[in-house]
Parts: structure tokens; C-alpha cells; sequence
């Protein structure tokens, strides 16, 4: 679907209406920021003294402690099994002694139960003996089981276990597999690095993925300004498969699914229904990589890459870091905090969360550590909404969030519904291009628990 | 260090934690400054009264914001965008009192009684300058020469509140539109453009008050789609009825050029918070502000017809709003996969 892109301001207004290599109308430009990390080489996190590992880090139910404080562990032992289908098991990141399983800082600002584990210094940190799945061998819902069982999610952000993407119900064939690798978030190079570094990963993993659901098809999608992880995987592109990778123009949020599949096969998913309604699937290309790592080594979802970037940090880097790695002792790696930092977000800024506990553990799904400094935050002010329909210009799902901003301050929730609230992925281009500093993206997040909070009271 | 000190101090936001960098304030002096050029050239024409007009309307509505709401929302400049506005609309020759009253009454009136910024359904400088034409007809329909002395008042600026101007000194000038309507007299089209004829403040700058336009329109501070809808539908009605009749019917650029329409597209009709905020609403409400400009100017008894052309059109603007709702992402049409 995506065509040739045309530059220029010929190429900026075509693209406003989507009309541009494909692509999407609406969505915002901010400022990348990505030069800070994106030539720098992933590099391998120490051990650190201690890991912790939430029972919550994915979609879907909580896993459940299976270890008690004193058990030894080794890398990649089973810690906490999952609960029911959508849940996942989580793993030992480091081999070491259960210091405690009790409540501890989560990135999320709550507290919860997390297992502690004091890492052996003088382990050589390799997994047990353990045998490695041979995709070739494997028939489809065995390869989905071994993803289930390496403890795989979305590395996205969103960490959705991946086993249940690969589970469609047959009524909704899927034809094609997408891979994002578009990475719009500014600051994050953690996509960018694993594309230029591990594209052989990112190419077995997808062939997995393909093999899992019996698809012929499976397209990588990446935004043009990260020119050498096309050519990576461009290079590294197999022959007996129907790969192709595909260069995305460069807006937020292009790598929204639904902003994706239009982009890349023009299909629009419909208010309400997921990829699957329109026979495909979209996995982060981070994702993709891991998958194939647990067919390449046998270890779980253990590690993953992480940017620790933005100015408010003295060395921006991009790391392996064994999961549960504590914020403190990644910000001490990369050379601490400067003095005018002011904002630790995981992920990235335009959906990521803030943290102010230093205590609080890297999970699976956290894409990065950004630090703003004074000068980056928002101004703390707001003004009453001048009805500049900026938000309505911005909104890629073509939502009226202006509409929707004045229901939610009156708590008019059935009609927020009324006009597609549900809808809503919670983007934040409109509350970016807010010149009153509305904070539209908090309401509509608030709205919709308050809105799922009101069904489960009425069942 | 990562110590505990720099624990404490952080801030904890909600997403996204970057924002676009424009803020209301910031489109608000963006708008006053645009302005000045037209300001200044009514003070090129008109000598020292046009500021001292312009002036007094700002003070009216600054200090009755300030007044009911605090200093806060001043610094949204909202309120010196209204003074200035009805300044524009006002004869150079009208008593300081009636534009400083003026101002008050657009705040007042036109916005604060609705709830402030962002809730008034009328331009509020449209709803003062209503209120100046029904409470003293005479003294803002009273076009000063243009000519003279650069210095020269022109009219009885200080007058004593609720005692009529002096008639001495004023001296009266007709207007283009009134001309053309009830005498069937033109005006050059160069003088029109350049604003070397007679006058509100604001009506007489053309070129000026385009540029600005022009200007807020590339910072994306206005929504283009509304003086461009108003002016190519005068254009093209005039256009129509010049050619059916051009001894009754001005042409389009006449039309275009002459009163207050200029100013009343470009800076009036799309105050961001009295237009539509969807851009299918924003060209219905051109479209229907350029066809009513046009039925009061030819038909009506009027020679002007742009403020109230505007405020008509303002009242319908939630209807516009509510009609015009952008379809939602998953309504269009889903390709079935091939
Ligand atoms: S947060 Fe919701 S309303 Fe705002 S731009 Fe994104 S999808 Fe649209
Ligand atoms: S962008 Fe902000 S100020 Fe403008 S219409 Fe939307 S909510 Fe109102």
C-alpha cells in the first residue's frame, strides 16, 4: 500500500490527509530526539546487587509467586507461574537467593507484590543446561506454547502476551503478519538499535511468528529516518519468504496499530474490533527479536534493550539490562542524574508514565528511561479551552476531543460513549497540541476507568 | 548522582509529557501584535484620535476583565484582542467615554456573563460595538474627514459622558459603502486598498489587515478556511449581481475592499472561540456570514451588514458543531482482506 513519499511542503500537506507513501491522516511531529542514543552501540548492563520482578508486568491477570525468600534461583528459572490465558510466567533475570516476595514500588507509582532476588556475585549467570525448541520441528501450537512459556510480551509498551496474539480464533483468518518497527515515540532508539544490530532476529523471529499462524506474508514497517536499520534488514532479508520491509513516513503515532495497518495495507480497523477483524497482527519488532532468541538460546524473557536518554541524565545509553534492574542502579550506570532534572519517564514521552520512586524495577515492557530536565517539562498551567479545534486536526482516530474533554469535566459518561470514547488509544497527540494545556489524554484515560468502573458495578 | 535529593524534587506528570510549545497566551499577543500595523496605519490616517480611541476601548475591556476576574486571565490577552477589535470598528471622532464604555460592555456583556474565556457565543467586540450603534446611532455612524491636520482631533474626542459631541466640531465624511448606496457614487479601488478614504479606524487598512491574516494564518493561529470562505462568496455573489446589473450592484472588489469586511473575516469571524471548531463547520459559517454580508448590503437598509452578518452566524455555531462532527477512524470503509 505505501507508495513513493514525496518531501518537502508538497509531502507535509499531503501527509496531514494521510495521502503521503500511505500513511495516516492527522497526528503530530514532535521534536525526535533521538540523536542522543541512536548511534550508540547496545551495551551490556553489569549485574546489578539486586533484582526485583513485579508479578505484574503484562496485560492481563498477574502472575503467582512460586518461590519463597531463601529459595536459590538460577537465570531463567520459572519465578511466578501465570494465571489463566491471558497472564504470563516470569523468570529469574539473575541467578541469586529470594531476598523476599512482599510489596515493593511499582513503575506505575502503586506498590506490588514482587519477588526480591539478591544476585549471586559469584555466579557465572548462565542458565541450567536446558533444551533449546527447534522451530523447524515444532508444528504451530507447539511454537506458540514455547513463546508462552519463555514468558514473551509485547516489548512495545503495552506488554500484551504474545502467545495470545498468536492465538486468533479461526473465524478471523489473518493473511498478513505486521512488524513495527516504525519506533514514533521520540527519544526511544531501542527498536532502531535491536533493527540495526539483530535484523537476522528480527527475520527469525517473524518466520516463527509466520509459521505459528500459517501466513504467507509479513511486512516490517519503518519510519524513513531510521535509514540504516531499512538497509540492515533490507540486507539481511530472506529469499523463500514473501518478506518485505516498507519505509513509513515519519509522524506520531505511526506506530499505533491501527495508524500502522492503514499504513501499510490500507485496511482501517473498525471502532471496536481489533487487528485480527481485519486479517492481520502487528508485534513490535523488540518483540519479534526476543521470540527468536528463545528459539536461539532457550532462555525466557530475561533481558531486553532499554534507551536511558534525555538531557536530564549525564551518559544517554542504550543497554541490555536484565529485567528488574532497579531505576538507581540504572541511572548510576549511565553517570546519574544532572542537577536540573526534573521528570524520569518510562518509555516514551508522549504515553510513557512518570517515576519518582528510584526504587521502582525496569519491566518487560518498559522501552526506555527518559529523563527531562527543567527546560523539556510541560508548563504546570492551563487556560480555559479556546474551541481552537487544534485537537480535532490532530487526532488520528478522528475523534472530537475537544467534544469529549467538556463531557468528562461533567461526567457525562454515556455520552462520551456516544461519541466513540471507547475508541480512544490514549495518544496524546491532542493534549500535545493543546495551546491551553489541557490535559485531554488524563481525562479520557480517567473517563474510560470511570466508564469500565460504572459497567462492573452494573453487572 | 541518582541521590535522594533529586528524589524529592521530581515531578510526577501525566502523559504526553512533551507539548507543542504554543500556549493560549502565546496565539493571544501573537493576534495583538498583528494587529499593530493596522492600528498604526488608522493612526496614519486619522492622527492621534484613532489611538486615543483604540486606547480607551483597551482599557474598557482590560480593566473589566481585570475587575471581575483577577490578573490571571489578563495575561491571556484575550480582552486586549477585544479592546483593540472594537476600537477598529469605531469612527476616529467618537467621545472617549462611549469607546471606553464600549469595551466594558464587550467584556460585560459579551463574555464574562457567559463564563469567561472560551464560553461567550458572541464576538464579544461585535457584541460592544451592537451595543455603542443601538445606544448612540449618531456618534458611531459620524465618519470623520480624512485630511487636514496630521495632529487635528477629529471630533469631539473628549466630550463629557452623556453630553452630545460638540457639533462643531466635527466635520463628516461619507463613507465608500455609503456612497455607493445612497448616493451610487464609487470609490478608486486604490484608495480603498490603501485605506485614503473615510472611515471606521480599522475599515480603511486593506492590505494591512490581509497581511496579518496572512501571517496568523501560516503560524496556524487563525483557521484560513473562514475569511477565505467569506470573502470568495462576497466575491463571487457581487461578481454575480455586478454583471446582472452593474448600475445597481457594485463589483466584487469594491465589495470586497470597502467597510468593515476585512477586517469583520479575517479578525472577527474567526475568533477561535465564537467560530466552529470543525473545519467542515468552519466553511458553512464562512459561506453563510459571506452570503448575509451580501443580502444586507445589497437589500437591506443598511450600507453595512458584517457585524451583524457575524453575530448571526455566531448563534449557530453549536448547531454548526454538533452537525459537523468528524467521522470517527473506524467508520470509514475496511478493505476485506484480499
Ligand atoms: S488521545 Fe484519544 S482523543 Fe486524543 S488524539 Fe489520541 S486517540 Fe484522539
Ligand atoms: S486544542 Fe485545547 S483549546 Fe483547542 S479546542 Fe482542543 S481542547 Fe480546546
Amino acid at each position: 500500500m505505501a507508495g513513493p513519499v514525496v518531501r518537502g511542503p508538497v509531502g507535509r500537506l499531503l501527509e496531514r490527509w494521510g495521502l503521503n507513501g500511505g500513511g495516516f491522516a492527522h497526528g503530530v511531529h514532535p521534536p525526535p530526539h533521538k540523536e542522543l542514543t541512536a548511534h550508540l552501540p547496545t551495551r551490556r548492563l553489569p549485574f546489578p546487587d539486586e533484582v526485583v520482578l513485579p508479578i505484574r508486568q503484562h496485560a492481563g491477570k498477574p502472575a503467582r509467586p512460586i518461590v519463597e525468600r531463601g529459595d536459590r534461583v538460577e537465570r531463567g528459572d520459572l519465578v511466578a507461574e501465570s494465571q489463566g490465558f491471558v497472564s504470563s510466567p516470569i523468570h529469574a533475570s539473575a541467578a541469586g537467593t529470594v531476598a523476599d516476595v512482599d510489596f515493593w514500588p511499582h513503575p506505575d507509582g502503586s506498590w506490588e507484590q514482587a519477588i526480591r532476588i539478591r544476585v549471586d556475585r559469584f555466579s557465572t549467570q548462565l542458565p541450567r543446561p536446558r533444551l533449546v525448541p527447534r522451530w523447524e520441528t515444532l508444528d504451530p501450537s507447539e511454537l506458540v506454547d514455547a513463546i508462552r512459556r519463555a514468558g514473551v510480551v509485547g516489548l512495545g509498551g503495552a506488554a500484551f502476551p504474545t502467545h495470545v496474539k498468536l492465538s486468533p480464533p479461526p473465524e478471523y483468518p489473518i493473511d498478513t503478519v505486521l512488524v513495527n518497527g516504525s519506533e514514533c515515540e521520540p527519544y526511544l532508539t531501542t527498536d532502531h538499535r535491536t533493527m540495526v544490530e539483530f535484523p537476522e532476529r528480527v527475520h527469525l523471529g517473524l518466520r516463527v511468528m509466520m509459521r505459528a499462524l500459517g501466513v504467507e506474508r509479513g511486512v516490517i514497517g519503518v519510519e524513513l529516518n531510521k535509514p540504516d536499520a531499512i538497509e540492515a534488514l533490507r540486507r539481511s532479508a530472506p529469499t523463500d519468504l514473501d518478506v518485505s520491509v516498507v519505509g513509513l513516513t515519519v509522524k506520531y503515532p505511526q506506530g499505533a496499530e491501527k495508524m500502522l495497518i492503514r499504513s501499510l495495507l490500507g485496511r482501517e480497523v473498525p471502532g471496536g474490533s481489533l487487528p485480527m477483524h481485519v486479517g492481520t497482527l502487528v508485534q513490535n519488532v523488540s518483540s519479534v527479536a526476543t521470540i527468536a532468541e528463545v528459539f536461539e538460546t532457550g532462555l525466557p524473557l530475561v533481558e531486553r534493550i532499554v534507551t536511558v536518554t534525555g538531557r536530564g541524565v549525564r551518559s544517554p545509553a542504550n543497554l541490555i539490562v536484565p529485567v528488574g534492574t532497579k531505576l538507581r542502579d540504572l541511572l548510576e550506570h549511565c553517570g546519574g542524574l544532572t542537577p536540573d532534572a526534573r521528570e524520569i519517564v518510562f518509555g516514551g514521552p508522549m504515553m510513557g508514565g512518570s517515576v519518582a520512586h528510584l526504587d521502582a524495577p525496569l519491566l518487560k515492557g518498559t522501552t526506555g528511561v527518559v529523563v527531562l530536565t527543567e527546560a523539556d517539562v510541560r508548563v504546570p498551567e492551563s487556560y480555559p479551552c479556546i474551541r481552537c479545534g487544534r485537537c480535532l486536526d490532530a487526532c488520528p482516530l478522528f475523534l472530537n476531543p475537544q467534544l469529549l474533554a467538556n463531557l468528562a469535566r461533567s461526567g457525562r459518561w454515556d455520552e462520551m460513549e456516544d461519541a466513540h470514547l471507547a475508541d480512544c488509544m490514549l495518544c496524546g497527540c491532542c493534549a500535545y497540541v493543546c495551546p491551553s494545556n489541557i490535559p485531554l489524554a488524563q481525562l479520557f484515560r480517567l473517563s474510560k476507568d470511570a466508564v469500565r468502573r460504572k459497567r462492573t458495578v452494573a453487572a | 548522582m541518582a541521590s535522594d535529593r533529586s528524589e524529592r524534587s521530581l515531578l510526577v506528570t501525566t502523559p504526553p509529557h512533551l507539548g507543542s510549545g504554543d500556549t493560549t497566551p502565546r496565539i493571544m499577543w501573537t493576534v495583538v501584535a498583528s494587529l499593530m500595523p493596522v492600528v498604526a496605519a488608522s493612526v496614519w490616517f486619522f492622527g492621534p484620535s484613532a489611538l486615543l480611541v483604540v486606547t480607551a476601548s483597551v482599557l474598557g475591556a482590560v480593566i473589566t476583565e481585570a475587575g471581575f476576574v483577577g490578573r490571571v486571565r489578563l495575561r491571556g490577552g484575550s480582552g486586549v484582542i477585544t479592546g483593540i477589535l472594537l476600537g477598529l470598528t469605531l469612527p476616529a471622532g467618537i467621545p472617549l467615554w462611549m469607546a471606553f464604555l464600549g469595551g466594558a460592555v464587550s467584556i460585560g456583556l459579551g463574555k464574562l456573563i457567559f463564563g469567561g474565556l472560551g464560553q461567550n457565543i458572541f464576538n464579544p467586540a461585535l457584541v460592544g460595538r451592537a451595543f455603542l450603534q443601538a445606544a448612540f446611532p449618531v456618534a458611531v455612524t459620524t465618519w470623520p474627514e480624512t485630511g487636514g491636520p496630521w495632529w487635528a482631533l477629529r471630533g469631539d474626542n473628549f466630550a463629557l459622558p452623556f453630553l452630545s459631541p460638540d457639533p462643531a466640531h466635527t466635520v463628516t465624511a461619507a463613507t465608500p459603502l455609503g456612497l455607493m448606496k445612497f448616493e451610487g457614487e464609487g470609490t478608486p479601488l486604490v484608495d480603498l486598498a490603501l485605506g485614503t478614504t473615510g472611515g471606521s479606524l480599522g475599515e480603511t487598512a486593506g492590505l494591512l489587515i490581509l497581511l496579518g491574516g496572512a501571517y496568523l494564518a501560516w503560524r496556524g493561529y487563525l483557521n484560513w478556511r473562514i475569511p477565505v470562505g467569506i470573502l470568495a462568496t462576497v466575491a463571487v455573489l457581487a461578481g454575480v449581481l455586478h454583471a446582472v446589473d452593474p448600475g445597481r450592484y457594485p463589483g466584487a472588489l469594491f465589495t470586497l475592499f470597502s467597510g468593515g469586511l476585512l477586517l469583520g473575516a479575517v479578525y472577527m469571524a474567526t475568533d477561535m472561540v465564537t467560530a466552529p471548531v470543525t473545519n467542515l463547520g468552519a466553511w458553512v459559517f464562512a459561506v453563510g456570514i459571506g452570503v448575509l454580508v451580501v443580502v444586507i448590503r445589497m437589500w437591506g437598509g443598511l450600507p453595512e451588514g458584517v457585524m451583524y452578518a457575524i453575530l448571526f452566524m455566531n448563534a449557530f455555531v453549536p448547531v454548526l458543531n454538533r452537525a459537523t462532527q468528524p467521522r470517527p477512524f473506524g467508520a470509514r470503509t475496511v478493505e476485506a482482506p484480499s
